[in-house]
């Protein structure tokens, strides 16, 4: 009889809450037992509520238990767990999570379905064939099917990916370079973490098609140093595409050069902007540049560089596979296609949720999240990360759109959501936002590395009642002069989310701002 | 976490390993971060000399960037998450927690452990969030943080 496969995350959230420990215990229980085993680490589905998440296969169906600890196993085996059997912890299986099969699942597909360090799992699950596909259609139209998904830089920024790799391609140089842009700084958002820790051959795959699109034989990938595992999964996958000829010279007779450069970042905010990351690359202090020249035309070394999210690339090989229409047909107005939205703070059904654009804060929220994990009323939503305005409840029917969001003075960014219950204190997470900045901030211009400061001085002053009405006006004030003349999001946005207390949270600048006359 | 003392011939080793290339400055450094667990300025003077930049230049590199500490950790780093999401779910209590039992500051020593604020660990799904020389921990009580700290001096 052949083993039993059994699957148990190597992904951080899961392994944050115990997995390693399950899956020793799991090959100890097995081995006393002696029940026959073939102990997978897989990535994360993305249903983080549910970790560290065990499934068994049984005649070809997974069958879920989740919230396991090292101390479940044995009972877990005691009552028939290699066939699937009923315990405490069982789920069902995992093709009937609603959580999981409810998602439009484009890019992530992969993720949590295969063993993410298994080259052969990943060719058995179409890997690489979207390669093959971009060496058949050749460059132009690569690029045209990019154009035509509408596809939108899913770092934040939400720049046409398309556009940016025809600027690359039709820049002259000899050199050009494929940098991935991995420090997902934003508080609240782990989907890149996901897509590496659970995909990375297919992350690798999509640089590939980009590279060869726009005609660079050389990518990097700047990760973020707070993802340590991250990092050894990469460049384990790294190193075994080198060895199997799909990272290298004329990589499986193509005649394509490509190879594949993984540094790590060193715990700088900042240096998720993409000039910001450029430097850091070079080996210098993350500061911002001046914009122009363009990445795409003085990017990495001065050479024209596609600099782009993780999820941005990893989105590619899906669209060169389903044709960029069919990408395009997903989504509102002009944002097309999926975020992976992510579900995170006080909510009682964190995880990941890749759905297509248009969904409401609400549904995400209460149909995915289940609420908050305390069970109180929702008091503000942050969208965006640090940068992202504070929503307050009576938006949540908003529906997730950049163009949307702009419009009620938010953003949608990377896609991930905190929630705060009505316990939240907001005057002190319009305090953070300021000295968020001024810890981060890269002391290139004035306003974001001063008006960080004077920011928070305000702040306190105001809550401590002092002057309340000058300084809600001095804040007004110093908020226009980092957003008009900071040199990148950093100090430019900073005054997003203290906007938006000022206007939806007032009351919390305790006694509320004009309650005194 | 045990760290060798700075040599100067284990850290030639590391710049050469990144075949002495200035700009892999940023990775070098975190070579040495693992290696020795600080920089000191034998490391900044040296990393000078054979990548061909002033010291100047290595220092700005050095003091830019949160993970190159230039004074030597404790026994163990742990690192409390104080972003967002983890604001969401207590890490502001959990932070006072650990100051309190600790017995310092952020960015502080006592005998074992260093304490160090971060700023998202991406387990944003498992608030509060805590990284222990290295390894992240999810949904962490202030039971669960003793707990963790606990089984750090066992481990002395």
């Amino acid at each position: 009889m052949a083993a039993t496969k059994i699957y148990v995350p190597r992904e951080t959230a899961a392994i944050s809450v115990g997995a390693d420990d399950v899956a020793i215990e799991i090959a100890r229980q097995a081995k006393e037992s002696g029940a026959s085993i073939e102990l997978i680490r897989n990535g994360s589905w993305g249903a983080t509520w549910l970790e560290p998440l065990v499934e068994v296969e049984v005649d070809g169906k997974r069958i879920a238990y989740g919230n396991v600890e090292a101390g479940d196993v044995a009972g877990m085996f005691a009552s028939g767990l290699i066939t699937g059997g009923d315990h405490a912890r069982r789920v069902g299986p995992i093709m009937g999570i609603d959580y999981l099969i409810k998602q439009d699942r484009w890019t992530f597909w992969r993720c949590g379905l295969i063993d993410p360090l298994s080259i052969d799992d990943f060719r058995a699950h179409q890997g690489f064939k979207a390669l093959e596909k971009a060496f058949e259609m050749g460059a132009e139209a690569v690029i045209e099917a990019v154009k035509a998904s509408g596809l939108r830089g899913r770092g934040g920024a939400g720049f046409p990916a398309g556009i940016k790799w025809q600027t690359v391609a039709d820049a002259t140089g000899d050199q050009k370079y494929v940098a991935c842009n991995a420090d997902e700084g934003d508080s609240g958002t782990f989907s890149d973490r996901i897509l590496m820790e659970g995909d990375p051959f297919g992350l690798i795959e999509s640089m590939m098609i980009a590279g060869s699109a726009v005609g660079a034989n050389r990518g990097y990938i700047y990760l973020r140093s707070e993802y340590p595992l991250t990092h050894s999964i990469l460049a384990r996958a790294i190193a075994t595409a080198r060895e199997s000829g799909w990272l290298g010279e004329n990589i499986q007779g193509s005649g394509f050069n490509f190879d594949i450069e993984l540094h790590l970042g060193a715990g700088s905010y900042v240096c998720g902007e993409e000039t910001a990351m450029l430097e850091s690359l070079e080996g210098k202090q993350g500061i911002v540049r001046y914009k122009p020249p363009l990445p795409a035309i003085e990017g990495l070394f001065g050479k024209p560089t596609v600099v782009n999210n993780v999820v941005t690339l990893a989105s590619v090989a899906n669209i060169v596979n389903i044709g960029g229409e069919k990408y395009a047909s997903f989504g509102v107005n002009r944002s097309k296609g999926t975020l992976a939205f992510q579900l995170a703070g006080n909510i009682k059904r964190g995880g990941m949720v890749e759905k297509a654009f248009g969904i409401t804060l609400r549904e995400l929220i209460e149909d995915w999240g289940g609420g908050t994990a305390s069970g109180r009323p929702v008091k503000a939503v942050q969208v965006g990360g640090p940068l992202g305005a504070y929503i307050p409840a009576e938006q949540l029917d908003t529906p997730l759109d950049y163009e949307a969001f702009i419009e009620i003075g938010a953003m949608v960014g990377h896609g991930g959501i905190v929630v705060f219950d009505d316990t939240a204190d907001m005057a002190q997470q319009a305090r953070f936002a300021m000295e968020f900045c001024a810890i981060e901030s890269c002391g290139k211009c004035t306003p974001c590395r001063i008006g960080s400061t004077r920011g928070v001085e305000v702040i306190d002053r105001m809550v401590a009642g002092d002057q309340r009405e000058n300084n809600y006006d001095l804040l007004g004030e110093l908020c226009d002069t980092m957003e008009d003349a900071s040199l990148c999001a950093m100090g430019g946005m900073t005054p997003f989310p203290v906007r938006s207390v000022l206007k939806y949270f007032a009351e919390d600048f305790s006694p509320a701002v004009g309650a005194d006359e | 976490m045990t760290h060798a003392a700075f040599s100067k011939k284990a850290a030639t080793e590391i710049i050469a390993g990144f075949g002495s290339r200035a700009e892999m400055l940023v990775q070098i450094l975190h070579g040495f971060i693992a290696k020795f667990g600080w920089i000191n300025d034998d490391a900044i003077r040296q990393l000078a000399d054979e990548l061909n930049l002033s010291r100047a230049e290595v220092h700005g590199v050095v003091s830019y960037y949160h993970d190159f500490r230039t004074t030597p950790p404790g026994q163990h780093v742990v690192k409390i998450c104080q972003a967002e999401a983890c604001q969401a779910m207590g890490s502001r209590e959990l932070s006072t927690h650990a100051t309190g039992s600790l017995g310092i500051d952020m960015h502080e020593s006592n005998e074992n452990v260093t304490l160090e604020p971060v700023y998202c660990l991406g387990n944003c799904a498992c608030s509060p969030a805590v990284m222990v020389d290295g390894k992240t921990y999810g949904r962490v009580s202030t039971d669960r943080f003793d707990e963790i700290v606990a089984s750090l001096g066992e481990s002395n």
